[in-house]
């Protein structure tokens, strides 16, 4: 399995605040790698440094073999990555199958059946193909975010990047979500990098579990490992206090 | 002046009808191309002032802040009376045209600019995220969205455009305001004041009153559906 992602020595400074220290991560194809930890540690930042939305301050982004710089970014990002957000950030003034079709015609040359019959495929796929003509803000969160995740499939990237997926959404629609990501997550081909608080969703599909605090990566390691003996007493804290 | 209003003097206007419309299609002419420049102008210059780019910050700040800070009747009588004694005289409409649109578009851009930076962070990071180059991402995602909020605050712009053609007088156009100036003041036709410019202010009103309409309309409804999508998300999250 060749490496898609990999971080090396990456640092991210806002101002006078350090919020990425040293972190080095690698993830392999169709890896499913979940980073927990508590607010604030960097797990959103790292993966936005991932797809460039944040500029490292220093170290490298290497995707696919490539390392990405201010000139390739947008294109590597076009090719290899898709992202769903916390808040969803669906376009408001399109309605749900536009939303699904704009990149695939304009970024991936498809042809407008082709990218609608591959919208209507991934809708199928978060279950939603009867809100194609809908305008997002019509929608609930959890459907807003089914959808965002449809979006991203739409793309056919490699790599799918989830910023707290779930975070954002009230309790009762948090779970129409996880079912769709751990549908996904059987995807032997899908590499997935997943920031999320939810723990049961990181035992049951992550291949490696990162925990990071106050910029760092703590600990690193199978979920097996994780969820019943970590070596570190932070992070049996931590899991102490999530899990109860 | 007792014939202010009276039958005589409106024939009289009546009689000139032909210089009348002639001024109103130099207005209108002006209007039009002003409002195209100040169109691209504000557009450009707008996007420079949303960019994370110091220099093109600056060229917006330069720009902005020079020309809406000298009265424009100066920026007219400049481009004019400038280029026509250093031999490149452009003619009194198209510098009509120039000085307007480039006051005009100091005020849209400003526009444009508020409106770019109301547009939520995450629309900008999802186009980003989706690999949108950076003109793809303002055409397809955020000037679509912008362009609503903004419709009113550029509409009442066009308006002043309008308005202001009427400072084509100080360099002697031949544009509504400044032939029913010449029509009352004149040898001839001279008086007949009342009706003249009561005629030339009812042309103007025509034009603007219902592009002042639709701009309120407009931000009265987009108003309305503001408030409605909040009432149906307070009743989801219910």
């Amino acid at each position: 399995m060749s490496t898609m992602i990999k971080l090396e020595h990456i640092n991210k400074n806002f101002g006078d605040l350090h919020v990425l220290k040293d972190v080095n991560l690698e993830v392999t194809e169709g890896e499913k790698l979940v980073i927990i930890g508590p607010s604030g540690s960097g797990k959103s930042t790292t993966v936005r440094c991932m797809n460039f939305l944040e500029t490292p301050t220093s170290g490298t982004v290497t995707i696919d073999g490539e390392v990405m710089d201010k000139k390739n970014c947008r294109r590597i990002v076009r090719e290899k990555m898709s992202m769903v957000f916390q808040q969803f950030n669906l376009y408001p003034h399109m309605t749900v199958l536009k939303n699904l079709t704009l990149a695939p015609m304009k970024l991936h040359h498809k042809t407008k059946e082709e990218a609608e019959e591959l919208a209507y495929h991934y809708l199928d796929v978060v279950g939603l193909r009867e809100k194609a003509d809908v305008y997002p803000p019509a929608l609930s969160g959890g459907q807003q975010q089914r959808i965002a995740i449809a979006r991203a499939l739409c793309c056919q990237t490699p790599i799918i990047l989830f910023d707290e997926p779930t975070s954002a959404l009230d309790p009762e629609t948090i779970q129409e979500v996880l079912d769709v990501m751990i549908r996904l997550a059987h995807e032997k081909n899908i590499t997935m990098v997943v920031v999320t608080h939810e723990m049961g969703f990181a035992r049951q599909v992550a291949d490696q579990v990162v925990f990071m605090e106050d910029g760092r990566i703590i600990e690193e390691g199978t979920p097996e490992h994780f969820f019943t003996a970590p070596d570190s007493p932070r992070v049996k804290e931590f899991l102490g206090k999530i899990i109860r | 002046m007792s014939g202010l209003f009276s039958a005589y003097s409106w024939s009289k206007v009546w009689g000139a009808r032909a210089g009348f419309l002639m001024g109103l299609g130099n207005t209108v002419l002006t209007a039009v191309f002003g409002i195209l420049l100040a169109l691209v102008l504000g557009l450009v210059f707008g996007l420079m002032g949303t960019s994370n780019k110091r220099i093109l910050k600056a060229v917006n700040r330069v720009y902005v802040e020079f020309i809406q800070n000298t009265p424009v009747l100066l920026q007219l009588c400049f481009i004019y009376y400038a280029l026509a004694f250093s031999g490149h005289s452009i003619g009194i409409i198209p510098a009509g045209i120039t000085a307007l649109g480039i006051y005009t578009g100091a005020y849209m851009s400003e526009v444009f600019r508020a409106g770019i930076q109301s547009i939520p962070k995450g629309q900008f990071e999802a186009a980003r995220s989706q690999g949108f180059t950076y003109f793809e991402e303002m055409y397809y995602i955020i000037l679509p969205q912008t362009m609503k909020i903004i419709l009113p605050p550029m509409v009442n712009q066009v308006v002043n455009l309008i308005k202001n053609t009427s400072c084509l007088y100080i360099i002697g156009g031949s544009d509504l305001i400044s032939i029913t100036y010449s029509f009352v003041t004149g040898e001839k036709t001279g008086g007949a004041y009342g009706p003249a410019y009561i005629l030339c202010g009812a042309v103007f009103f025509v034009i603007c009153y219902p592009l002042s309409k639709l701009a309120s309309t407009w931000e009265l409804r987009l108003k309305r559906r503001e408030a409605a999508t909040v009432k149906t998300a307070a009743a989801k999250a219910a």
